[in-house]
């Protein structure tokens, strides 16, 4: 396949406050080869070149890691692939002559920066309301394997853990609820020993600061675990459910 | 936030009571389908159960104000929650593609939820406020018509030979089954049941009711449309 020319609708936001538009680009002789982040690199050295601003994106690792590279792309969080991050998106999934819309993850508890930043500190207070155990860790701590733990409950909890924070349930999700998110972040615990102890208040503080943020309520419309790039399973959110529940219950 | 409180405030907690009414309302129905069924295989029978129905104190003062609370509820719930829904996401996407990663079904609750209530007004104009009038304003009990018959049957009978007002019933009954489509798994989902070893044949007995309840009302109406 020979290189493609595509036009990009990219949200441009000069700051919080800022309206902000859709803007039309034109890029060209974009290799298939080319991961999505890196044709937005093509794009801002041309606007460097021409004196303008360029687009403001987040990315860190490049690897499908760090979450950040919140991008929505013709309609689907983090574009038209599964199981996969922006940074992950190859350009090959485009054909020459596409129009490809790029916007910033849409919710009210992710306010825009600029551009396609956003700020997604609302999942860093959900995690710090909770999301950890307490140990002490002043040189003697106990080893992680003296606790046996069942294969199953293990496997599971890691698939939890795999979440990377990246926000694009909440992107995708009509409602903008962040349920998956915290759903993976309780499960992971609720799932293992060590989990236990703070099991009931993990649930409710979590829970309470995530409505706290903002975040709509979940109709368990399963579009969050389509576009989820860690294959976060819907089976989080129940899990979350019945866990609080249980705290309820326990009063 | 106090347990107490949380049990009812947290977005959680709406979920649970969304499911617990929207399970009770489907219990409900099913009930109601089967008194319907009646119709068609035993006129007699169906007076009769209809008759204890509407006379016994238990299901008259018990049953129908739950019944009612439960209708309200569901239905205040759901636009409430609806409306804390859009306001989570203040600006839109330019560009959107839902189908990709959701149903219709999941997506539209609030429309196919409020037309099954919208018919609910007719239904009651029909059959709930005459048999009301009849029973606690003219103070007539019996149940019975001018010919010392069982009234229900014949005027079942005669609200479905309208070829329009069972076409409206019909059209009611498809939006209910897109609702229940998405409804009677989500519930099991809100509840923390929709997993491993049930996932899947909750999903199954989903698709079973949410077809095959709101099919056999089309059925039973189309069947006193055309037979009288
Ligand atoms: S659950 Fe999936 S989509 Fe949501 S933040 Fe975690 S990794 Fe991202
Ligand atoms: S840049 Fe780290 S996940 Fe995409």
């Amino acid at each position: 396949m020979s290189n493609m020319n595509l036009t990009l609708k990219i949200w441009r936001q000069n700051g919080p406050d800022d309206k902000g538009k859709m803007v039309e680009y034109k890029v060209s002789d974009i290799s298939e080869h080319m991961s999505f982040l890196e044709m937005m690199d093509v794009l801002n050295e041309q606007l460097i070149a021409k004196g303008e601003d360029p687009v403001a994106f987040d990315h860190d690792c490049r690897e499908g890691i760090c979450g950040m590279c919140s991008m929505f792309i013709n309609g689907e969080a983090h574009g038209p692939d599964r199981a996969i991050t922006t940074c992950q998106l190859h350009m090959r999934t485009f054909n020459d002559g596409d129009t490809i819309y790029i916007e910033p993850w849409r919710a009210k508890a992710f306010p825009v920066i600029k551009d396609l930043m956003v700020d997604r500190s609302a999942f860093d207070r959900i995690q710090h309301a909770g999301g950890y155990i307490s140990v002490n860790t002043s040189g003697n701590t106990q080893d992680a394997n003296a606790l046996p733990i069942a294969k199953a409950a293990a496997d599971e909890a890691m698939d939890a853990a795999t979440c990377i924070g990246c926000g694009a349930c909440v992107a995708t999700c009509k409602n903008s609820s962040a349920m998956l998110f915290v759903g993976a972040k309780v499960s992971q615990y609720a799932l293992l020993p060590q989990g236990q102890v703070e099991a009931a208040e993990r649930v409710k503080n979590m829970v309470e600061q995530m409505d706290l943020e903002g975040f709509g309520n979940c109709t368990n419309t399963g579009a969050c675990e389509v576009e989820c790039p860690k294959g976060i399973s819907l089976e989080n959110i129940a899990r979350m459910n019945r866990e609080l529940f249980k705290s309820m219950v326990a009063g | 936030m106090s347990a107490s409180a949380s049990i009812f405030q947290s977005s959680i907690a709406k979920k649970y009571w969304m499911a617990i009414s929207g399970l009770f309302l489907m219990i409900f129905l099913l009930q109601h389908f089967a008194i319907n069924f009646l119709s068609v295989i035993s006129p007699d029978l169906f007076n009769e159960v209809s008759h204890f129905m509407g006379t016994n104190p238990l299901v008259q003062f018990g049953l129908q104000p739950v019944l009612m609370f439960g209708v309200i509820y569901h239905l205040a719930m759901g636009i409430r929650l609806d409306m804390q829904n859009r306001a989570a996401r203040p600006t839109k996407y330019a560009y959107e593609k839902p189908g990709e990663s959701s149903t219709w079904m999941s997506r539209n609750m609030i429309i196919t939820g409020l037309t099954i209530f919208a018919f609910l007004g007719l239904h009651f104009y029909d059959f709930w406020i005459p048999e009301i009038t009849t029973k606690y304003v003219a103070g007539d009990i019996s149940g019975l018509n001018a010919h010392g018959e069982y009234r229900y049957f014949e005027e079942l009978v005669h609200k479905m030979s309208d070829p329009i007002r069972v076409g409206i019933y019909c059209v009611s009954f498809v939006l209910l089954a897109l609702h229940l489509m998405h409804g009677f798994q989500s519930a099991f989902q809100s509840i923390g049941a929709r997993v491993g070893k049930y996932k899947n044949l909750i999903i199954g007995l989903g698709k079973a009711y949410a077809i095959a309840v709101p099919a056999g009302f089309i059925v039973i109406a189309l069947f006193h449309l055309i037979t009288h």
